[in-house]
Order: C-alpha cells, then sequence, then structure tokens
C-alpha cells in the first residue's frame, strides 16, 4: 500500500493525503493502491500547492494508524529523531 | 573585517527585492515549481525533508558580534531557536517558511549576509583559515585573498553555470586548519627564496564519491597574478570538465583524466592569455582590501601567563581549547560546538549571542566559524580568558575537546536531509559518548561521519571516518580509518562490511583499543595506523 506525501509549497511543511484533504499528520492519512495513489498526485500536481509530491510504501503500524515502511519517510512523519521536542509528541519513529 | 561598499550593498539588496518578487509570484501561483527551484536554489533555498532549508554564506568563516547576533535573530524569528554550522563554516536553518524567506534575506542583508551562490554549479563560498591574521605560524593573512576572490566569484558570468559546484580554500600557514587538499582549488600562501608573496596552488582535491587528494600544479604563483590564474584554472574546467555525468563532472575528475601535469599545461596555456586582461587586481585594489583586515588595536605589554587557580576544569579547557597567538599577551580561544549530549555544529539563538558577547568584550568583535563545526575568538587578551571562560561555561559551550574524540564532524544526515541515506548524528553522538572516559588517553583523534556518498561530514579525512549508507532499505554503516584533511593529507580507507548502528559504535572502540595497544612514544592514532597498517584493526573488528 502506499501514502501520498508532499511539502507544502508556502511553508515547507510535511503533509500526507487524508482522503480529502491534506494533513500535517500522518496518522490521520489513508492507505491507498498504487493506481488510485498515481491519479491522485496527477490531480494535485496541475494544483501546484504541494512541492515533492511522491507515492511512499505503507502498512497499518501496531495501532492500526499508517506506518511508513521506511526509516527515511518516517523521519519525514515524526520529526528529526534527534530532537524528539521538535517532533510529534508521544510518536516513535522506529 | 570587511565592509561593504555600496555596490556590494546594492547588489544584496537588489537581490532580495528580486527574490521577494520570485516568491510572491510562487505563491501566487504565476511561477510553477519547475521554474521556481533553480532561482530559490540560487539564493540557498532548499527543500529538505522537514521544510525549507536556508544555507547562509559566512565568507571565509568570518562574522562580527553584530552578524552573529543576526544569525540569533534568525534561528528565534524565523527558525525554531537554533542554527546548524556546517564544515564549509556555513549555517543552515532547517525549518524556513518560504513565504517569510523574503523578509529573513532583507534581515541578513541589513549586517551586510546573504545566501547567494550556496547553492548550485557555481563557486560557492570561500573558506579559510580560522586562525587567520591571528596564528603565530602564519606567512600571510589569506583573509584579503579570499576576499579578493569572494568579489571576483560573486555573480562571475562567465562561471554561473559550470559543470558542477566548485570549492575554493585560502591558508596562510603550513599547518593545514582549512582542508585545502579536498578543496577543488586550493591555495596556501608562501614567500619564495626574496621574500616575494606567492601562491602554492593544489586543484582536484575533493572528497564525494570519488575522493582525491589535490595535486599541486604550480609552486609558487606570485601573488599579482592571482586572480588571472584562478580564471585559468575555471576557464579550463569550464572547457572540458564533463557535463554529461553529474558524478564525474567536478573538476577533481578532470584533473585526475588529464594527469595533473597535462592539466597544469593546459592552466599555464590559457593563463599566458588571461593574464593580458586585465583582470588581476591593482596593487591599490589589494591594499584597499587589505586594510579591512589590518590587526586589531593590539595593546602592548599585557601579562602573558595565565593563572589556572587551580581549577582543574578551568585549566583543561586552557590546555586543550587555546592556542597561542602571533602578538604577546593575546590567545586563540577555541569555543567547543560538541557539548556532551549537543548535536555537532548546533548553537541555538542564546549561544549565538553569549558568543556574540564575549567576542565583543573580549575579541575585539569578531567571531570564526571553523570547518570542524567550531568557534573562534581569535584575539582573546591572556587575562580574560578566565571570563571567557565562565561565559561560555553558562552556556553549555566550555568543553574541553578540541581535537579529541568527542570533537566529531557530522553533516544532518538523514534526521534532515533529502540526499541522506543514513542517520549521521546520532552515530557522531553514540561514538562521543562511547569514547568520552578514554579520549584524554587517546589523545587527537578526529572522527567524521557523513550519512550519504557526498561526505558533508568529511568521512574521507578522518582519521577514523563513518559512512552511512542504504543496505535495503536498513541503514548500515561503513568503517574507514587513515584519512586526514590536514597538511599530511590523506584519504580513509574502507576496513571492510559494514555495520549497524551500534554494530559501528562498537568498532570504533575496538579499533581505539588496537591504538591503544600497539601505539609508539608521540604516536597519535593516525601515525599509528601509518605504521601498522590495517590488518591489526581488521583483525581485531572482524576477528
Amino acid at each position: 500500500m502506499k501514502l501520498a506525501t508532499g511539502n507544502v509549497a508556502r511553508t515547507g511543511e510535511v503533509i500526507w493525503w487524508a482522503g480529502d484533504r491534506w494533513s500535517p499528520d500522518v496518522a490521520e492519512a489513508v492507505l491507498l493502491a498504487p493506481a488510485e495513489g498515481e491519479a491522485l498526485l496527477a490531480r494535485e500536481a496541475v494544483a501546484e500547492q504541494v512541492n515533492d509530491l511522491a507515492l511512499v510504501d505503507a502498512e497499518p503500524g501496531p495501532d492500526g494508524r499508517p506506518r511508513p515502511l521506511h526509516v527515511r519517510e518516517r523521519i519525514r512523519a515524526f520529526g528529526p529523531t534527534v530532537r524528539p521536542d521538535l517532533g510529534r509528541a508521544g510518536r516513535d519513529w522506529r | 573585517m570587511y565592509r561593504y561598499d555600496a555596490i556590494d550593498r546594492a547588489i544584496v539588496e537588489a537581490r532580495v527585492a528580486e527574490f521577494r518578487d520570485q516568491v510572491e509570484r510562487r505563491l501566487s501561483g504565476a511561477l510553477d515549481e519547475e521554474h521556481f527551484k533553480p532561482l530559490r536554489l540560487k539564493n540557498g533555498l532548499y527543500l529538505q525533508l522537514h521544510a525549507y532549508m536556508l544555507r547562509v554564506a559566512i565568507p571565509y568563516g568570518m562574522l562580527s558580534s553584530r552578524q552573529l547576533r543576526m544569525l540569533a535573530h534568525v534561528a528565534r524569528r524565523y527558525d525554531r531557536g537554533y542554527g546548524h554550522f556546517t564544515t564549509r563554516q556555513n549555517i543552515q536553518y532547517n525549518w524556513i517558511r518560504l513565504e517569510e524567506a523574503p523578509d529573513l534575506l532583507a534581515d541578513l542583508a541589513s549586517v551586510e549576509m546573504h545566501a547567494i551562490q550556496t547553492s548550485g554549479n557555481c563557486i560557492r563560498n570561500i573558506s579559510a583559515d580560522q586562525y587567520a591574521g591571528a596564528a603565530a605560524d602564519e606567512v600571510a593573512d589569506p583573509r584579503p585573498w579570499a576576499e579578493l576572490l569572494r568579489q571576483w566569484s560573486s555573480f562571475h558570468p562567465e562561471f554561473s553555470y559550470l559543470p558542477r559546484k566548485f570549492k575554493i580554500a585560502v591558508t596562510g600557514s603550513a599547518t593545514d586548519r582549512a582542508a585545502i587538499r579536498f578543496h577543488d582549488i586550493g591555495l596556501q600562501l608562501v614567500r619564495d627564496g626574496g621574500g616575494a608573496l606567492g601562491f602554492r596552488v593544489f586543484v582536484g582535491g575533493g572528497m564525494g564519491r570519488t575522493p582525491f587528494v589535490g595535486p599541486l600544479i604550480r609552486d609558487f604563483l606570485p601573488a599579482a597574478e592571482f586572480l588571472s590564474y584562478c580564471e585559468a584554472i575555471l576557464r579550463v574546467y569550464n572547457r572540458f570538465g564533463r557535463r554529461d555525468n553529474i558524478y564525474k563532472a567536478r573538476i577533481k575528475i578532470l584533473v585526475h583524466d588529464l594527469g595533473a601535469e597535462e592539466f597544469a599545461r593546459a592552466v599555464e596555456a590559457e593563463h599566458a592569455h588571461v593574464r593580458t586582461l586585465g583582470i588581476d587586481a591593482p596593487e591599490a585594489e589589494v591594499a584597499r582590501i587589505a586594510a579591512f583586515f589590518a590587526d586589531p588595536p593590539f595593546a602592548g605589554g599585557l601579562p602573558d601567563t595565565v593563572d589556572d587557580g587551580g581549577d582543574p576544569a578551568f585549566s583543561r579547557w586552557l590546555r586543550r581549547q587555546v592556542k597561542p597567538h602571533k602578538v604577546p599577551g593575546y590567545r586563540i580561544v577555541n569555543v567547543s560546538l560538541k557539548p556532551r549530549g549537543g548535536i555537532p555544529g548546533d548553537a541555538s539563538a542564546e549561544q549565538m549571542e553569549a558568543v556574540a558577547d564575549l567576542a565583543e568584550r573580549h575579541s575585539f568583535d569578531e567571531v570564526r566559524v571553523t570547518h570542524a563545526q567550531n568557534l573562534v575568538l581569535a584575539h582573546v587578551p591572556a587575562a580574560d580568558l578566565r571570563a571567557v571562560f565562565d561565559g561560555l561555561a553558562a552556556v553549555g559551550l566550555a568543553e574541553a575537546n578540541l581535537d579529541l574524540a568527542t570533537d566529531v564532524i557530522s553533516c544532518p544526515g538523514l534526521d534532515y536531509c533529502t540526499l541522506a541515506n543514513a542517520r549521521s548524528i546520532p552515530v557522531a553522538m553514540k561514538v562521543a559518548e562511547r569514547l568520552r572516559d578514554r579520549e584524554a588517553e587517546l589523545g587527537e583523534l578526529k572522527i567524521k561521519v557523513s550519512g550519504c556518498i557526498n561526505a558533508c561530514g568529511h568521512h574521507h579525512a578522518g582519521h577514523i571516518g563513518i559512512l552511512g549508507v542504504d543496505r535495503k532499505g536498513v541503514e548500515n554503516y561503513q568503517l574507514l580509518l587513515g584519512g586526514s584533511g590536514a597538511e599530511d593529507a590523506s584519504i580513509a580507507q574502507i576496513l571492510g562490511p559494514g555495520f549497524t548502528e551500534d554494530g559501528v559504535v562498537a568498532a570504533v572502540a575496538t579499533v581505539t583499543d588496537v591504538y591503544l595497544r600497539e601505539r609508539q612514544a608521540g604516536e597519535r592514532f593516525l601515525d599509528t595506523f601509518r605504521r601498522i597498517g590495517a590488518k591489526p584493526f581488521k583483525e581485531a573488528v572482524y576477528g
């Protein structure tokens, strides 16, 4: 499964597709089939409001919420591992 | 230090206005990202993992207190309260909002700073010896020449679209504190037998995917021909450097492929023409720039001894962080940005302001940034050292670890950087913690960590280098030994198969065990490695 993600052009903030909107919280993201994700990215690319649009591999985590598979995307989701104070409180990047 | 003239000021202010318009057009939708991206990169604004990252140029690593306070203001107002000093003597901010970037650049411009040419295939910020103008072993001050290079290379129309980025370092001492032989051009000020000033010119050094120690291509370049010779080097590179393969586009590949002798011959031939074009700065202009770097008004007859008062912490700091100065009664103070549990090179706004205050009170109002991600107060009266130590201790910057095992260099790695394959900062912190109790026993030990092959953490030049790679989606770390970025420059060699994060920390501890067992009197880790070779280290690590 995939998650659609990118960075807000105006602020650079990391965002995730939450079904009907973009959310800064990966916990609100929805898992997409690859074809569904590709169609979403094509639509969003036209709007030019999100940079570095991408689909990343993900699966449901132990808590049922989407969890990116690659460490890079988990760091994007939860913040720098060396500055937990700047990340999303209570979220473990591992 | 150098101050902007009307032309400098007009150029930078015009650039801020231009970028403000470009950002407005991007945000209104008039400009799409494909066309905007090269424009923001020309202003040092990257998009990294969490947000935009701004890289601000610090010419030859030199700051006034006012400028450092502005960097603190930027950290507090536009970022999250801190900045990261880099291995190219710059500073990076990790949490910048595009919509605020023009205001940020306007604030920087108000103190004669900018982010121009901190990205892209152009001549980047000129770096230099952090002890410039203060070192007891200096032949001549490199800063006027670095400033001349800055002016020559800023917006140079011929060199705005080079095959790849281009980095130049200048030093005025035989002791290389600027890693000149790992730069595209490394310049060392020397005097000939008659006392005339000139340069030894090294070209084609670099790290990254294909590391090279730059060979010497000119043993003595008269100072008067300095700019025309650099122009000739860049012209040869611009003409013959590869543009078909990004991995083979740096000048080091061209120098390697042609051979240093043939490359030097091509440069000499080009120089024979270029030197006739009137590019070299007139003597009066060199003197005008040099005047900005004249000695501050040092006091004569200051006491030249320091009493540690029996304070072991102050005594340790004096021995480790304080270096001789060319003027009796003064010292060079190294400020560690590697405090216990800290992130290498990071400084909070409060720490920057504290250092700026100390510089203003005790070091003629100036601060230097080093390629080892530390700071320097270059001109401190010996009698003021206790006050400086106390001031640094108050903000957690009085660590006494210069060039020791806990003075680890690290790139931002996968915690921040889109190019990284693995995290580097946590590894640097774990290695430092593992070796902390024995760092005095280990002596000089330069450990350098990169999170990808681009080598921003200078792992190739580490006595011990660590390179993070991605192995099927999992972070893996290679261990390298035997590198040096100093005057005895060498490239570190990979010891063997890679490790997990904890595994590489243990392996680093093991190779230091081998060193302690095998070393002879007076040998550093690097000396022992060079004498006995990799085999004993490999056997100990891999069994």
